[in-house]
């Protein structure tokens, strides 16, 4: 059996260490998950979702615990290491698509290839244009995030968080503010997707109806772990 | 295949598209600024040649003297203080001119040696009366000092015989024209009759009044000076070596050397003054320009803060980042010199065109000298990057989760 995909161990995490608002969002938290699953993170707001995923997600780092990605201690890791591990290891997707306005769909989708690779080549456009056709978006390949719906920038979003192979998704409320059937349309992609490739994917919903799709859930309160299920 | 641009030119290509005003303003700070640097500069760099050039047009670049006498006198028996004061005049040759004059031609940097016998006479027409400097002269090493052939308005500057060259003033004064008779008389009682074979015109009256150009040996005779020269004149290959030079000669000969650096002191004084306002005049813009840039890109990196991190989440390094602004800056200031260039370019020719000589002709050429256009591209560049460089870094350290959670 290969090491889990996420691999956490009393992780913490405290802002404003040293003011007077000291606060511990997470408190102590232990989690793995496998090539291959896919998980809901759920919870009410403001329980810590959001800072969990960023820290697995390599984008800040834990207060105490040991996070381990792919099998990587990450403590270990310097910050280049870090931004190299998070580029080509985990795709992201965010509430609000988060696409980068002044460039098109297609050249959304290629960035995090460019960044990996320093530029982009016929191979990257192609595949590109493949991942637009998946999410249904050949179309609009050319157009900029502003001239697409919301459910057009989110599917931009999800080619772009699979361009580069991930063994990781991250999606935080990915579907949070789209309508029923554009929200199922974009979690089905997500699951297809894992079947495809075997990716772990950490998705956080608020929604009970898409949670119960997923093979497991995970349930946060006050930065903790209230209960961890698979589904029937 | 198709050329595409690495990520960070990339990027900041776009982000510069897209910020179009601000782009625009900051390339039209850059480019208003880089235009007045190599607008002045181009204009008092040629300015500063044209007058150097018209001072050098009529005189020596060094010229070498017999030392001067002096009467010392002690005042006090310690000798504490004395006074000097100059012999009266008596012309004096150059001891062994010819061993100093191959000794000077000898030397790296001199590219012409031409002796000259002059003193004081008179130039006597009918009743009229004029004081002058007999200048004996080879004729055709003369001119590789003063290029008097380009002054010639009547004639040849060639001398013979009693053939002379005098200039326009004299000839006026004198009512005379090519082919008339002259005669010079010496305060030592000795005269002879030249004949006018050339007229010159060298630009300053004063000259063109006082110049009577003759051979060597006959000014040797007429000054009482056989077979000596009273100096050395020399042309030097540039001209702001002649000061070293002339020191070089001086200590080698012993003799008095005198640079035009020297004989034109004030004058350059005057042009280094102006060279150093128009460096602080020049200093003044370049930190504007810097302000102007570092400025637009700081607000340029707050408006981008999502985006940034955006390019982190997806795995752009730091340096990466770093590397997208201070693109933007140097981008900024090569754009900026280029049109920068060409709107100097223009005001030279729109300022030439208005600004003229009193005959007429332009006060400045409207040329731009490549090596000002790349001083500026670089200068520029370097200026983009410079002030680039704050912002970026701040950009570079920008936190990617901060950004992306608002
Ligand atoms: N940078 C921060 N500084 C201080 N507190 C923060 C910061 N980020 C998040 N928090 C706090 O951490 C808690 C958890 O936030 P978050 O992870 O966004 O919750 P969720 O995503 O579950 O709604 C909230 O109380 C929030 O105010
Ligand atoms: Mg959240």
């Amino acid at each position: 059996m290969n090491a889990p995909v996420i691999d956490l161990t009393g992780i913490t995490k405290t802002y404003g260490i040293g003011t007077p608002v000291e606060t511990e969002v997470l408190h102590g938290i232990d989690l793995r998950l496998a090539e291959g699953e896919f998980a809901a993170l759920i919870g009410p707001s403001g329980s810590g979702k959001s800072t969990l995923l960023n820290l697995i997600g390599l984008l800040e780092r834990p207060t105490s615990g040991r996070l381990s990605i792919g099998g990587r201690d990450t403590a270990t890791l310097n910050e280049a290491e870090i931004t190299q591990l998070r580029g080509r290891s985990i795709g992201f997707v965010f509430q609000f698509h988060h696409l980068l306005p002044a460039f098109s769909a297609m050249e959304n989708v290629m960035m995090p290839t460019i960044i990996a690779r320093g530029a982009a080549d016929d191979e990257v456009e192609a595949t590109a244009l493949q991942l637009l056709d998946a999410v249904g978006l050949k179309a609009h390949a050319h157009k900029k995030p502003g001239e697409l719906s919301g459910g057009q920038q989110q599917r931009v979003a999800i080619a772009r968080a699979l361009a580069l192979k991930p063994r990781l998704i991250l999606a935080d409320e990915p579907t949070g503010n789209l309508d029923t059937h554009t929200a199922d349309d974009i979690f089905a992609l997500l699951r297809e997707f894992n079947r495809q490739t075997n990716c772990a994917c950490l998705i956080v919903t608020h929604d009970p109806r898409l949670a119960a799709r997923c093979d497991r859930i995970v349930r946060l309160v006050d930065g903790q772990i209230a209960d961890d299920l698979p589904t029937a | 295949m198709k050329f595409r641009l690495p990520f960070a030119p990339l990027v900041a290509l776009r982000f510069l598209r897209e910020g179009r005003m601000q782009t625009l303003l900051i390339l039209a700070g850059t480019t208003g600024g880089v235009a007045v640097i190599v607008f002045l500069t181009q204009l008092i760099t040629q300015l500063q040649a044209q007058i150097v050039d018209r001072v050098l047009g009529s005189q020596a670049h060094v010229v070498i003297r017999p030392l001067e006498e002096a009467n010392r006198r002690a005042i006090d028996d310690e000798g504490f203080a004395t006074v000097i004061e100059p012999r009266a005049q008596r012309l004096r040759s150059v001891d062994q001119w010819e061993n100093v004059a191959r000794l000077a031609a000898g030397m790296e940097g001199v590219t012409a040696v031409s002796p000259v016998v002059t003193g004081p006479a008179f130039a006597v027409r009918g009743q009229a009366n004029k004081s002058v400097a007999l200048m004996g002269v080879d004729a055709e090493r003369y001119r590789r000092i003063v290029r008097m052939e380009e002054y010639m308005v009547a004639g040849r500057f060639a001398v013979d015989g009693t053939r002379a060259v005098i200039g326009t003033e004299l000839a006026k004064d004198l009512g005379i024209r090519l082919e008339d008779k002259l005669r010079v008389a010496l305060p030592n009682g000795r005269d002879e009759l030249l004949q006018v074979g050339g007229i010159f015109d060298i630009g300053n009256k004063d000259l063109n009044r006082r110049w009577v150009f003759v051979t060597l040996p006959l000014a040797q005779s007429l000054l009482d000076l056989p077979g000596g020269v009273s100096n050395l004149d020399l042309t030097v290959a540039d001209i702001f070596d002649a000061q070293p030079i002339a020191d070089r000669l001086k200590g080698a000969t012993g003799l008095t050397v005198d640079s035009w650096m020297q004989t034109n002191a004030q004058l350059l004084a005057a042009l280094r003054n102006q060279t150093v306002s128009n460096n602080l005049i020049r200093s003044f813009v370049i930190i504007i320009v810097a302000l102007g840039i570092a400025s637009v890109l700081v607000v340029s990196v707050v408006q981008k803060q999502k985006e940034i991190g955006i390019l982190r989440a997806m795995g752009a390094s730091r340096s990466l980042i770093l590397q997208i602004f201070l693109i933007q800056g140097a981008l900024v200031g090569a754009v900026g010199s280029v049109i920068g260039s060409l709107l100097a370019f223009g005001l030279l020719n729109a300022f030439s065109a208005i600004y003229r000589n009193a005959d007429g002709t332009p006060l400045f050429a409207a040329e731009l000298e490549p090596r000002f256009i790349l001083m500026a591209a670089l200068v520029a560049t370097g200026v983009g990057l410079a002030s680039a460089l704050i912002p970026a870094r701040r950009a570079a350290r920008m936190d990617p989760v901060q950004a992306i959670r608002s």
